[in-house]
């Protein structure tokens, strides 16, 4: 007998006890539900909510890889083991080496956000007695590619367990929450261990070690494991290019650095229509039409070379795009279907909103280096907003024209 | 055994639980924010709101007859007026430090919606022992909160309760820290007092069903 008829006994035998939603939600995870929706117009009842958060799981897939293979890569680089790597198949970069240092520190970040976060998902599950909810499996991947690779582990549990009651549960579980759950627990680990989430020790695995080593007394050299927004808020140089930039080489958010694999998860998701592309499109004209307002003021001579701002405006303004986790943060978190605005119009809002609004906070605020986390969560308070008020315009407009008609 | 009718004791205690100012009517929230980032901060506050309902309950309970009730909110900001600028001046005669830290809100007492609310809602309308009794209640059910949000903030945020490192030192890495544990700092900033209120909420609900509205 297979798995699936052990499962689906233990279901029929636990039916209607505590630990049914538990036996149900393992079920409809590994297959396809015996039962699809029942009542109501759904045409397209095929699939339930986990074959869409599995899709987004497979786009995520190729980050998580290649986010592995990165962290080992910026830790012997920075080390001085290994030599830069030429382009993005250099064997530099995809050796087994790497592979197993990354795998080393990545993967237990993966097993902690999921058992920790599937763990206070069963939990309500069983005292409301509601189904398990599918909401985790997305959030799940998507929290240990927006750390950095050194995030000590129950600061990260600590974060899970706020990040899914606070924002998700206490609204009533998936499909309710207000803010994007992965971002709450980003913002969680923000606000309260700031040193453990920006500066320039976090990003490369062994600098704050090393750091350590030398408060010690120990003579090895420092790791600089600074980000390129990093650098650039502090008017600092850095040494890597735009190739580095697009292909990922640079030190980051473990799933958050390579533009190009970021890219085809977004087709892939816009392809089986699971993101909005509406929202990405949209976001990327806000941050480039933010880029380029910076830097006319720059080409007007508005803001002097010594000011603090001056990296961060006279950057190209597409390569924003590039650096940071702003990518990420449009294709894989503004689009989340629950959090983001539902109507069209609303979308392109929404989108617009959330680029331009993470570039600003990126130029002006040198506090948070990064701003798309800040830009999501602000717009995905407004959201709502945005959607009212499309439908009130929708509403007057069709209003008029039956006026014009009947009248 | 008796020092409290029935009815006198329900005065002092439903303000504790079942008819909390904070939790329940959800009323002085904003020093409940501003001030329990630390465990002494709050207690010396609730002390200090303690005081001014207890005496103002009384005051305006004994002019509530001769107060015209056009001017009455008036003279109700006069009386807790006089009465927190008694507080603060105690406070900066015997601990300067402590006032300093409390700033502005010992002053903002005075807005504390809690206090006029009962001003206006029991005692233009009762007796002196009564009108005390009910300040006295809200008074410590608004401080019990306020205790309570202070001792996890303090704790969690910064390690120490009362100002004594509890935890251990952050710095020399003792006790929990020379495990890796960290402070929270997004315990000391107000958003948190706002979330651990929101829990003492929820808690408090699901222990209690009677208190969920229906809707």
């Amino acid at each position: 007998m297979g798995l699936k008829q052990n499962l689906h006994k233990l279901k029929e035998k636990y039916k209607g006890k505590k630990m049914a939603p538990a036996f149900n939600a393992i079920h409809t995870f590994l297959y396809l539900p015996n039962e699809t929706t029942h009542n109501g117009t759904h045409v397209k009842g095929a699939d339930d909510l986990k074959r869409t958060m599995n899709t987004v799981i497979m786009a995520l897939v190729p980050c998580l890889i290649f986010g592995i293979f990165n962290a080992g890569y910026q830790h012997y680089l920075a080390t001085g083991e290994i030599s830069k790597a030429a382009g993005f198949l250099s064997p530099e970069f995809w050796s087994m080496a790497n592979f197993s240092m990354g795998a080393w520190k990545v993967l237990p970040i993966v097993v902690v956000s999921y058992v920790v976060g599937l763990a206070v998902e069963f939990i309500f599950a069983v005292i409301k007695g509601h189904e398990v909810e599918e909401g985790y499996l997305v959030t799940g991947m998507l929290v240990p590619l927006i750390v950095p690779v050194d995030i000590p582990l129950w600061m990260l549990a600590v974060a899970v367990i706020f990040g899914v009651v606070i924002g998700k549960e206490v609204f009533g579980g998936t499909g309710m929450n207000i803010l994007n759950p992965a971002l709450t627990i980003r913002a969680f680990l923000f606000f309260a261990y700031p040193t453990w989430m920006s500066g320039d020790k976090v990003w490369v695995h062994g600098a704050v070690e090393r750091a350590n080593e030398i408060a010690g007394g120990a003579n090895v050299d420092a790791i600089s494991g600074e980000t390129i927004l990093g650098s650039l808020a502090q008017n600092k140089a850095f040494d890597y290019d735009i190739m580095d930039m697009f292909y990922g080489l640079i030190p980051g958010s473990i799933g958050e650095t390579s533009t190009l694999l970021i890219l085809i998860g977004g087709l892939f998701l816009i392809f089986t229509k699971i993101g909005s592309w509406r929202i990405m499109v949209s976001a990327i004209i806000g941050a480039l039409a933010m880029g380029l307002i910076f830097n006319g003021v720059v080409d007007q001579g508005w803001i002097g070379e010594g000011s603090k701002f001056f990296s961060l405006m006279s950057t190209e303004f597409w390569h924003h795009l590039l650096i940071g986790g702003l990518a990420f943060g449009i294709v894989y978190m503004a689009t989340d279907p629950v959090t983001a605005s539902q109507t069209n119009r609303g979308k392109w809002i929404y989108g617009f909103l959330i680029g331009f609004i993470s570039v600003t906070i990126r130029v002006f605020n040198p506090a948070y280096p990064e701003g798309v986390m800040l830009a999501i969560l602000l717009m995905n308070v407004f959201a709502p907003t945005i959607d009212h008020y499309v439908l009130q315009g929708n509403i007057k407009r069709r209003a008029k024209r039956l006026k014009v008609k009947t009248a | 055994m008796a020092l409290l009718s029935k009815k006198d004791s329900k005065l002092i205690l439903d303000p504790l639980a079942d008819n909390n100012p904070i939790t329940i009517q959800v009323l002085g929230i904003c020093s409940a924010l501003a001030i329990t980032a630390q465990l002494k901060a709050s207690i010396v506050m609730s002390i200090s709101v303690i005081f001014v309902m207890g005496v103002g309950n009384i005051v305006i309970s004994l002019m509530r007859n001769i107060i015209p009730s056009k001017i009455r909110i008036i003279v109700q900001l006069v009386v807790v007026a006089t009465l927190v600028i008694i507080v603060d001046q105690v406070l900066k005669a015997f601990s300067y430090q402590l006032s300093k830290e409390l700033g502005a809100f010992i002053g903002l007492i005075i807005t504390n919606c809690i206090i006029m609310g009962r001003f206006e809602a029991f005692a233009l309308g009762n007796g002196v022992w009564r009108s005390f009794l009910d300040g006295i209640g809200n008074a410590l059910g608004y401080g019990v909160i306020l205790i309570i949000v202070g001792f996890f903030r303090e704790l969690l945020g910064s390690g120490t309760l009362l100002g004594f490192p509890v935890l251990g030192d952050p710095i020399a890495k003792s006790g929990v820290y020379s495990i890796g544990y960290e402070n929270n700092g997004f315990m000391l900033l107000a958003p948190m007092a706002l979330i651990v209120v929101g829990i003492i909420i929820w808690v408090q609900r699901s222990r209690n069903k009677a208190l969920i509205e229906e809707n």
